[in-house]
Formats: structure tokens, sequence, C-alpha cells
């Protein structure tokens, strides 16, 4: 009787199992490679940064899926049953167990440096100081936005001061929200500028999400965070609530604009000014 | 007294002390197993809903209104209950199909059997556990029932959306339900942890060190550790948000909050904090899902490969690594929540740290495969189904583990294909295995085998087709928890993709139809079992009686001589040694 040494069977399931494998590790091909859907078009800097590495953690899983999907579609094609022969007979390799746990090992700290290099480009270094700074509010449901105006200083808000027409409470006694510009669900930033977005909310939970713009940040009531970005393609795009918010979520959505221009924001910024003089 | 020789009396007890109000931990595991799969039917069903709404969104269909009045008012599913089914499909999912099938429903059945004891350790407190966890099924299901409508927290129930009552429908009683059930939840868990430790440790039956217990039991005793540690802090957690909903105390809710135009009276409060508290909980309990799932999968694959599992010592060794690393990588879910960024770079770690013992497991069951002389039954298939899906959900795991690749993938449908994947389907897929495996030994009589095979083909390949193509339209973007997608002129191309999804998931769901029918009909018009070890196995259970009777085994307890993956040795006669068998006491040939 050779144990194991000989081929198995090719039984009906096997050969089924395989082919449904096969099927997988080809359709999940195309559809990473020939990417019939993909992400929404690019328009920031960092973005680049974050697709790349997307690409190169897409490479490495990529890799050990086919390997792994294809060996165990392989086996299971071949090693059937016949009933004859016993399995091969053996149950462990201490130097092929340690080669694979530090090979994995290795490859998972290089992805995890690759992936802190680009992090730390987002997270650890200051805006420029010539960012445009935005003030968002999330609430149930839409957003809030606040731009400083010309004189580049926000006025003062104040939680007690919150009408239905005034939804940030801000202090229009204030000098310095004599121009300050509030907006809801629209927002233009001028391309190639760096852009400060200051996030809050009123009430539960929401995330500012900018797709085209791979920002992400959630806006959590008592806490005011800050993340910046530099749009770098003009055009129209969507603001999404990434974080469950209550029954409204799905149409807590916003109008972004990259303007061509910093004039060209800066007409838009007049204009808005000018509607909330009336 | 010799405890293996203990005396073992039979008295006949009534119907409902037998099979209801019952101390035997077999009754016990089945009524686990049974409560779960009707939970699972409820579950099951919500998603399917879900996916009407998300194939064909908002699509008028009078014939719905008037199977779901309410819900369906003007003939358009309403969007706080999309997501109520939301909410509940996952908290369902989670807590009251998965944790209690594999931990109460084969941990129950599975551990005396396969230590060689004749009982668990507290037959009362297990019975207790039980008629909790009844309880708490029953608390999380009326939320279904009551006028102002499920709640709306998702199963992660996040502050301050779950704090405060007033921020939507369903939050205000609805709410207390789920917490009231997901406190109960916690307490039966906790009782049945306790149980499932000292059992293991103290009871196994002579001969049966550690090293030899199958990985079933090892990732049982491992998985009733975890739940021990975690579930005390999803129920402080959730005695916390109680006072702060009815109390008025500020522990998730911070000062200024203004809700429906009301600003509110609290301050002081994190709701990051929650976050922190539920995830702490939450990241275990993924382990309590897929361990216990690991450990059947590795003996059901071994017992059909006809081969020992690869690498006992790494798989048992992988188990405790995972257990311990998953306590340090709740921050993960924490990439863009507001949390230090610098606690992010360490959670990037630790997550990729954790996926090491995974992919020693992966190789460890290619390892077992390889060279194997494989028997294709339902049980074997749904095992070899478990690897692929667990391979498949866990490599997107590294896209989200890298915190920076996190940012745009966060909250989308890239998250909800990888943990399905990875938590659900996966888990399932041992689940079903360990049913058509143990079937025989629950019930005297065997399922159906071909029913059992085209089960086995449209759920591998229904769940491959519902849950892969989700990778896709989460790079896309494609939030999660989106009554809507079609709302968004950026999604609007993918919409293909969720019709295709949507029509998979109902084929999916529908084949479980045949999973139910067999296993419903076997219990009483199934293949009678004439042998004790219809598969050929090594593990005690096999030598006990099918079904076995109160006690288990008998006059005397098993002794065991050998570890219980001794399949296709060399030179000996049969392919399987059970561990009952003394070394040297098999004829050679």
């Amino acid at each position: 009787m050779a144990d194991g040494a000989g081929p198995g069977r090719v039984t009906l399931s096997g050969a089924v199992l395989a082919a449904l494998i096969l099927i997988l590790i080809i359709a999940s091909l195309y559809l990473f490679i020939a990417k019939p859907y993909w992400f929404p078009t690019l328009a920031s800097v960092h973005g680049q940064s974050i697709d790349s590495l997307f690409m190169a953690v897409l490479v490495v899983s990529g890799i050990a899926f086919v390997l792994v999907q294809g060996a165990l579609g392989f086996f299971v094609a071949r090693y059937g049953e016949n009933g004859r022969e016993r399995a091969a007979y053996w149950h462990d390799n201490p130097r092929a167990e340690a080669f694979l746990l530090i090979g994995t090992a290795v490859i998972l700290t290089i992805l995890v440096f690759m992936g802190q290099r680009v992090w730390a480009s987002i997270y650890f270094v200051d805006a420029p100081a010539d960012a445009l700074v935005v003030e968002v509010t999330g609430e149930q449901f839409q957003w809030n936005f606040h731009y400083a105006g010309p004189d580049g200083a926000f006025g003062r808000t104040d939680t007690k001061l919150i009408t239905s027409t005034n939804n940030i409470g801000l202090d229009r006694t204030d000098p310095a929200a004599k121009d300050d510009v509030t907006i809801i669900n629209e927002m233009h930033f001028p391309m190639g500028r760096p852009v400060k977005v200051r996030l809050r909310s009123k009430d539960v939970i929401h995330s500012f999400f900018l797709p085209n713009l791979r920002v992400k940040q959630d806006a959590v009531p008592g806490l005011s965070i800050e993340v910046w970005f530099t749009p770098n393609r003009a055009g129209a795009y969507e603001i999404a609530c990434a974080e469950l918010c209550g029954l409204g979520h799905y149409r807590m959505k916003g109008a972004l604009t990259v303007d061509e221009s910093q004039q060209a924001f800066d007409t838009w910024l007049r204009q808005k000014a000018a509607e909330q003089q009336q | 007294m010799d405890a293996h020789k203990a005396e073992h009396t039979h008295h006949e007890l009534g119907f409902w002390r037998k099979y209801v109000f019952s101390t035997d931990h077999k009754v016990i595991g089945l009524q686990y197993l049974i409560t779960a799969m009707a939970m699972a039917v409820v579950g099951g069903t919500l998603s399917m809903l879900m996916r009407y709404q998300l194939g064909w969104p908002s699509l008028p269909s009078p014939t719905m209104e008037k199977i779901f009045p309410i819900a369906f008012q003007g003939s358009i599913m309403a969007p706080e209950f999309y997501i109520s089914l939301v909410t509940m499909h996952g908290t369902i999912m989670v807590f009251f199909l998965f944790t209690a099938v594999l931990t109460g429903g084969f941990g129950n059945f599975l551990i005396p059997l396969q230590i060689g004891a004749r009982d668990m350790a507290f037959p009362f407190l297990n019975a207790l556990s039980y008629w909790v966890f009844l309880l708490s099924c029953i608390v999380i299901l009326s939320a279904l029932f009551i006028t102002s409508g499920a709640p709306l927290g998702g199963w992660t129930a996040y502050a301050p959306l779950s704090a405060i009552p007033g921020s939507g429908p369903g939050q205000d009683t609805g709410m207390t339900l789920w917490i009231t059930a997901i406190a109960l939840f916690s307490a039966s868990g906790l009782m049945g942890g306790l149980n499932y430790i000292t059992t293991i440790l103290t009871m196994r039956t002579r001969g049966l060190s550690m090293m030899r217990l199958p990985l079933t039991q090892w990732s049982l005793l491992v998985t009733a550790i975890l739940g021990l540690l975690a579930f005390p802090v999803l129920l402080a957690a959730g005695i916390l948000l109680t006072f702060d909903r009815i109390g008025g105390t500020s522990f998730f809710v911070p000062a200024g909050i203004i809700m429906n135009q009301m600003p509110l009276d609290h301050s002081g409060g994190h709701p990051l904090l929650w976050q922190h508290l539920f995830w702490f909980f939450g990241h275990p309990e993924v382990y309590i899902v897929i361990l216990p799932a690991m450990g059947m999968a590795s003996d059901i694959l071994s017992t059909f490969c006809r081969k020992p599992i690869f690498s006992y010592r790494m798989m048992v060794y992988s188990m405790i690594a995972i257990s311990i690393l998953s306590f340090v990588v709740w921050g993960h879910h924490m990439f863009v929540s507001g949390m230090n960024p610098f606690l992010g770079s360490v959670f990037t770690l630790t997550t990729l740290l954790i996926a090491v013992p995974s992919a020693v497991k992966t190789f460890n069951w290619l390892g077992t495969v390889w060279g194997a002389r494989i028997r294709f039954t339902a049980a074997g298939l749904f095992a070899i189904g478990f690897v692929s899906m667990f391979v498949s959900g866990g490599l997107s795991g590294l896209f989200l583990g890298t915190s920076a690749a996190d940012i745009q993938l966060q909250d989308t449908y890239f998250v909800v294909a990888h943990f399905h994947l990875v938590m659900a389907i996966a888990p399932l897929f041992a689940a079903f295995a360990g049913l058509y495996f143990w079937f025989p030994k629950m019930f005297g009589r065997m399922m159906n085998e071909t029913l059992g095979k085209i089960h086995f083909w449209f759920t591998f390949a229904g769940a491959y087709c519902v849950f892969f193509p989700m990778h896709i339209l989460g790079v896309g973007g494609q939030m999660r928890r989106i009554y809507d997608p079609t709302q968004y002129a950026f999604l609007q191309p993918q919409q293909p993709l969720n019709v295709f999804i949507s029509v998979s998931a109902f084929v999916l769901g529908s084949a479980q139809i045949i999973f139910l029918a067999n296993f419903f009909v076997s219990i009483f018009a199934g293949r009678r079992v004439t042998e004790r070890n219809p598969w050929h196995a090594n593990t005690l259970e096999w030598t006990a009686p099918c079904p076995p009777g109160h006690g288990n085994f008998g006059e005397e307890l098993p002794e065991v001589y050998r570890w219980p993956f001794d399949y296709g040795v060399p030179g000996e006669v049969e392919d399987f040694i059970p561990q009952t068998t003394p070394i040297g006491a098999v004829a050679k040939h």
C-alpha cells in the first residue's frame, strides 16, 4: 500500500469545488485588475499616497489570495479518497513552519512601516500657515459650514444663540463675525491651496467623508477635531456622512466644489456673504 | 470515590424535566442550538429586507405594505425601518446566533462528551445560563413589535445616539430593550463561560492531558476565558449607558448638545469612552465567534482528510496568541474616530501582529489537506469551505488594519465584506460542518448527504456572490448603513452590483431552506445510525452511544491513551485509531 505517495482520485465533489475556487480567483483578478468599478476620481494631494498604499497592500494580499485559494483548489481536486491508499502521514515540519511564520511577520512588518509613513504624513504634519480654515459642524441631518471671510477671523459662537436660522449660534455682534459666511450643505475650496477643516457636532457622531479627496474624519460632539488636505483637481464632488447618525443618515449629503482658482473661490464667497446681508 | 466508576443510577424523569427544564448538557446544548437557529431565521429574514431596499431603493410595493403596514407606509420602506433592520440584524447575528450557537450550542453539547465527563461542572448554572439566554432572545425580539420601533443605533450602539432617547424613533423604548437584552445575554455568557473553563480544566477523563485535547476543546476553553474577560466590560458599559439615559449621568454625553433644537442638560461625558469600552469587548467578541469555528473546522477537516491536523502544537499556540492579542487591537475600529493619531500607529502594529498567528493557522489547514485522502461529505465540504472563506475575509483585514488605507475604507462596504466573510460566513460554515458532523451523535440519525451537498454548493457560491463584490462597493465609497445609496451621484454607477448582490442574497437565503428541511425532517425520519462512530473519527464522543444517554458513557468513563489525530498511521489496519485505544494494542499488518 503506497500511503499517500501517488495522486488521489479526482472526485466529482473535489473537481466542482476546485472549479468554483478557480472561478473565484479569475473573477477577483478581473474585479481588481480590470477595475470595472473603482475608487472615485482622485482630487487631493495626499490621496495619491493612500491609493498607492492600497495598491501595495493589494499586491501582497492578492498574491497570498491566489496562492492559498489556488493551493486549496488544487489539493481538493487532486487528493480525493480512492479507497485504496491512505493519506500521506506527516503532521508537522518545524522548518517549514518557522520559515512561513517569519516570512509572514517580515512581510507584515514592511506593510506596517509603509502604512505608517503615509499615516504620519497625514496626521503628524501641521497644516501650512496659509491653509484655508473651514469650521464644519454636523447635526441631524445636515452639514453646517462656517468660513471666516476676508478678515480670516472666526466670529464667536455660542450654543445659547442657536436658533432655527442661526444653526451654529454665531454671535453677529462680534466684530470678527461681520464678514463670516455660514452655509448649509454647500462647500467650496480653491484648487491647490491647503484646507484645514475643524470638525464639531451638535448632537451625535457624524463622519465627514469626502470620497474624492480620500478624507474621512468623525465629527464628535464635545470635541474639535482638525484634519487638513490639499485639493488638486477642480470639479464638483459630494460630501457624505459615513457614521450612522439616525434615520436621516443616508440623506446627510452636501455638495463640494473645488474651484479652479483662488479668485473663483473668492467670488463665490463674496456672493454668499452678500446673500447673507440681505 | 473513583469518579471513573461513579455510581450511575437512571431515575426516569418526566417529559418536562427531561426535555425542557433539563440540566443535562446535551439537552441544554440542543436548546441553545435550536433557539439560535430560530434567531438566525429572524436575523436572516431581516437581511433579505435590507437587500430588497438596497437592490431597488424605495421601490413602491403595495404587497410589502400589506405585509408590513407601518414599515412600508405609502408602499415604500421607511428609512428608520431600514436602520432598525441594520441594528437588529447585526445584534441578532453576532450575539444571538454566532456567540450562542458556537459556545452555547456546540460548547455545551461537546465539552463533556469530548473530555470524557458525565456532565458540566455546574449543571444547574448551565441550565440557568440557557434560560437567561432565552429571556434575552425574547427581550430583543420584542423590540421588533413595539409601536415606537426597534432601535437605530447599529449593533455597536455608539453614544450619544444610543445615550439620548430623543435621538430618533426606536431610541427610547427600543434602545432600552436592546440594552436589557445585551445585559441579560452578557450575564448568561458569564455563567456559561465559568462552567466551560471549570469543566475543561478539572473534569477531563483519565489520560486526557491538555495536549491530547481535540482542537475544538482548546478553542472552547480559550473562548470561554475571552468571554469571561470581555463580557463584563460590555455589561458595565451597558449599565453606564442606562445611567446616562435615565439617571441623568454623563458618562458618554458631553456638554453643549443640542438635540431637536433643545439643549441637553448633560456635561463632562466623552462619546469616545463608549467606543473604547464597546470595542474592548467587541474585538475579543470577534474571536469568541471565530475561535470555536476554527477549532471545530480543524477537527472535522482532519477527520475527513483522513490525515492528522498539521502542527497541532502551533494550532494551540496560535489560538492562545490570537486570544491575548485580541485584547490590544480594539483601536483599529477607531482610526478616524478622533482618537489620538499616535494610538492609530500602535493599533496598526498590534493588528498586523495578530495576522501572523491567523496566517499560521491557514498554512496548517493547507498542510492538512495537502496529500490527504479527502472524503467529500457535507461536513467535510463545509470545513474546507470554512478555510476558503476565512482566507478571503482575513486578507481584506490587511487593508483595514493599515490605518492610512482605512481612512477611505472605514465605514464602507469594504468593512461589511470583510467582517461578513471572516466572522459571519466562516463561522457559519464551521457551524454547518459541525451540525452535519455531530447530527448522528445528537439525534441517532443521519442527515441526508445529497441534500447536504446541494446545500453546500448553493451556500459556497452564494456567499461569495453576495459578499465578495461588497469589497468593490466599498472601494467605490459606498457607506454602510445607508438606506438609499442612489442618493449619491458617485454611487449610482455601482448600482448594478447592488442588484447582483441582492439577487444572490435571495438565492443564498432560499438555499438555507434546504438545510432547515433536511435538519428537522432528519431528526424524525433520517436514516438510523447503526454504529457509534459512523465517520470513523477518533475523539471520545464517538465511543458513546448515538445519542448518548444521561451520563454519556454508561458504567465506566473512557480512558485516553493518545491524541485525537491518529488518522492514516502507516502500518495500522484501520486508517483511524480512537483515543481510547491503548498504544501497541492495535493489530499491525
